[in-house]
């Protein structure tokens, strides 16, 4: 593999892969994602790969072995190209019957999506309702992507919106791009990302730094892991695009260390890159200079938060600071550091290559392009989704959800996890967007979108966000050390039966200091969960606390 | 583990940035949990003084500063799992160790943690033995997994 020395020589790259393949080859892609990888998809794909060889070379079946492809709920995932038909539930007994029908061009009914209710079958990937809907401009190419092989990738038309931007755009022209496309961050903030770009652009100093979050702490969050684990490159070209726009030469990836299979793809990905001279030194010929290292979080949740990130990758303790001054101002080393997270890193190269207007014509007003969505909780579908912005909630739990399991009615969704909250189904309606969700309670965070059933203990949820965010807090600041533990101390009572009268509003009172005096985000926006609730769901905490307050009167007396 | 292959580890880290939490990593990952002395040595090594090394390896979660069991036992106890059930599921856990998370049995078997989230929500509620898998369990499900680990 030699060094690419410029643009044309990517192109012949590119030609001569896909002049190597036969399009009407069937192509089998297993999935081996999180969750298919739980279900043991592995050895599906080992079978795959041991029946395929005992075919005569050329014969036959391509096999690949890729990243998350959505419908987590009934893996292991098996699709089979060119015509995308998708098998459901399948074990390594069932290949021989797959390859087979493949060579024939047929379909093996039994292993296609049925309706639980109606019955009716859907063969192909356009017509099973969880993927029908959805507009999978991020995650679609999982299925024909083996996140080992950059060729793959490249196969897809990869590394041309790099291409595009090093030879016919300006740092600057990138910059403004990015701006026009209203692109906002997708790591919880929906910061717009052009205008931290820029920031950090300004910033005083040559040594600048642009970092990938790729943490992704919030528990019921999966999409990021489902995207980098599967699609390494595309963070990594959205990465090395940022960093010309902002005149950087270093890059971090920031990530998890009990994922070994996204470790090993991110580093793959990163060895390959270099091979073919899309990272280190004279990048394409084109004089751009960008490396990227590789750091983790070990089992932190506060490590996520920008500021404690930068400095878990110095090599302290991952505590935030207070940002008066911007990361992207002062950073890493305090050098300006634009951290983004791996989605919207992923979002760069298409708005590079297709445009700014292209892209802003996807979402609403102020929420452009699509979001990756990990549906989980009392869902009869869960996995990952990629739904434009503006869809309505209801069209998400759904008709890609498949509705509530069991019969029973839905109660709530929650978006952003422990920091996030909940709305009741009365306002499923609500589109997927930024500014509206955060109006209503329940931003929309990182993306975890959790349906709860009528069963739903809605005091017992809070405290248990709480719980989670009281062990999480790493101490620093009074307020979210003290303030958290005070107010779980109040929930936790009231779900034993020892609430009191007051504890409204002591929880109240609480929720006011914290979230006004905290020092990051963990402790400012700690109590969201809880604020949704009483905003949404008061009475069944006051029928909670009222329960412990008569069986305290009762012992009284 | 001994100190020649702390030294390796430290040596192919050393001069990184973060080299210390990069050390430390590799070492848990390796033995498992990182003992006194080997965080002395690692301290020498990279000329940090011993109370930051034990700073951030006390910080840290995943870093254990005592001895763990042979098999590592994961109870996924994020919301997703919560919600399916995961704290009748981790209780039955606890029943059939005889430990609570954070804790490592007298005969060295199992080390019982629990954490949030490992990304397969459609899984739940699950535990992990040894990095596989266990999906979709039931709390009558346990005694019949753990036995696999001896």
């Amino acid at each position: 593999m030699t060094r690419l020395q410029s643009a044309a020589e990517l192109e012949l790259l590119r030609a001569g892969i896909l002049s190597a393949r036969d399009a009407a080859r069937p192509c089998i892609a297993v999935c081996t994602g999180a969750a298919c990888n739980g279900l043991d998809s592995a050895r599906v794909a080992r079978a795959f790969e041991v029946e395929a060889g005992k075919m005569a070379p050329g014969a036959g079946i391509e096999v690949r072995a890729t990243g998350c492809h959505g419908f987590c709920e009934k893996g292991p995932n098996v699709v089979v190209g060119p015509d995308d038909i998708c098998y459901f539930e399948v074990t390594p007994d069932d290949v021989p019957e797959i390859i087979a029908s493949a060579l024939k061009g047929e379909v093996v009914e039994r292993l296609v999506y049925k309706h639980p209710e109606t019955g009716e079958k859907a063969v192909h990937m356009g017509e099973v309702p969880f993927y029908r809907h959805q507009t999978r401009l991020l995650i679609g190419d999982n299925i024909r992507i083996d996140p080992k092989r950059i060729e793959d990738y490249v196969a897809v038309g990869g590394y041309a919106a790099l291409a595009k931007a090093l030879f016919q755009m300006t740092p600057d022209q990138v910059v403004d791009e990015v701006k026009k496309a209203s692109l906002r961050g997708r790591g919880g903030g929906g910061f717009p990302a052009g205008q931290k770009w820029e920031t950090a652009k300004n910033a005083p100093g040559d040594e600048k730094y642009v970092i990938v979050n790729g943490h992704e702490g919030e528990p019921g969050a999966f999409m990021d892991r489902a995207l980098f684990t599967g699609n390494p490159h595309k963070v990594l070209e959205g990465l090395i695009i940022g960093a010309y726009a902002i005149g950087s030469h270093r890059g971090f990836i920031y990530t998890r260390h009990d994922s070994p299979q996204l470790i090993e793809h991110i580093e793959t990905a990163l060895a390959q890159a270099e091979e073919y001279g899309l990272l280190g030194e004279n990048i394409l010929g084109s004089g751009f200079d960008f490396r990227v290292e590789v750091h983790f979080d070990v089992g932190i949740f506060v490590s996520g938060e920008s500021s404690a990130l930068m400095r878990s990758i110095e090599g302290q303790p991952p505590e935030p600071r207070p940002k008066y001054i911007r990361t992207s101002v002062a950073g890493i080393w305090d050098k300006p550091s634009n951290l983004n997270n791996v989605e919207t890193w992923a979002n760069v190269p298409q708005i590079i290559s297709r445009g700014a207007e292209w892209y802003a014509g996807i979402g609403t007003e102020r929420s452009k392009g699509t979001k990756l969505v990990s549906l989980s909780g009392n869902v009869v579908n869960s996995g990952v989704v990629e739904v434009p912005m503006g869809t309505p909630l209801r069209k998400i739990v759904y008709d890609m959800g498949g509705g509530i399991p069991g019969g029973k009615a839905a109660k709530a969704v929650h978006f952003g996890g422990p920091m996030g909250g909940s709305i009741p189904a009365s306002l499923i309606d609500a589109p997927l967007d930024f500014d509206e969700l955060a109006a209503l309670g329940a931003p929309i965070g990182a993306g975890g979108l959790l349906v709860m059933d009528e069963d739903t203990d809605m005091v017992d949820v809070a405290r248990y966000f709480l719980e989670f965010l009281t062990n999480e807090s790493c101490g620093k600041c009074v307020p979210c050390r003290e303030g958290m533990r005070q107010t779980l101390k109040v929930l936790t009572n009231i779900t034993k039966g020892k609430g009191r009268d007051g504890d409204i509003g002591r929880l109240e009172d609480l929720n006011d200091v914290t979230g006004a005096a905290c020092l990051c985000a963990l402790g400012r926006t700690a109590s969201d969960p809880l604020k949704s609730m009483l905003r949404y769901f008061k009475d069944e905490y006051e029928l909670q606390i009222a329960r412990g307050s008569q069986a305290a009167g009762n012992t009284a007396k | 583990m001994d100190s020649g292959k702390i030294d390796e580890i430290i040596d192919r880290h050393r001069g990184k940035s973060g080299d210390l939490i990069h050390v430390l990593m590799e070492i848990q990952h390796k033995n498992h949990w990182l003992p006194r002395d080997v965080l002395h040595q690692v301290a020498a090594a990279l000329e940090i003084p011993f109370s930051r090394v034990l700073r951030v390896a006390t910080l840290y979660k995943t870093f254990s500063l005592t001895p763990r069991g042979r098999h590592e036992v994961h109870v996924c106890t994020g919301i997703s799992c919560h919600l399916r059930g995961a704290k009748q599921l981790l209780e039955s856990v606890e029943r059939a160790t005889g430990i609570r998370p954070g804790e490592t049995d007298t005969a060295a078997r199992f080390s019982l943690e629990t954490g949030s989230c490992l990304g397969s929500c459609s899984l739940g509620p699950e535990i992990i033995v040894d990095g596989k898998h266990h999906a979709r369990m039931t709390p009558e499900k346990v005694e019949d997994v753990l036995k696999e680990y001896q």
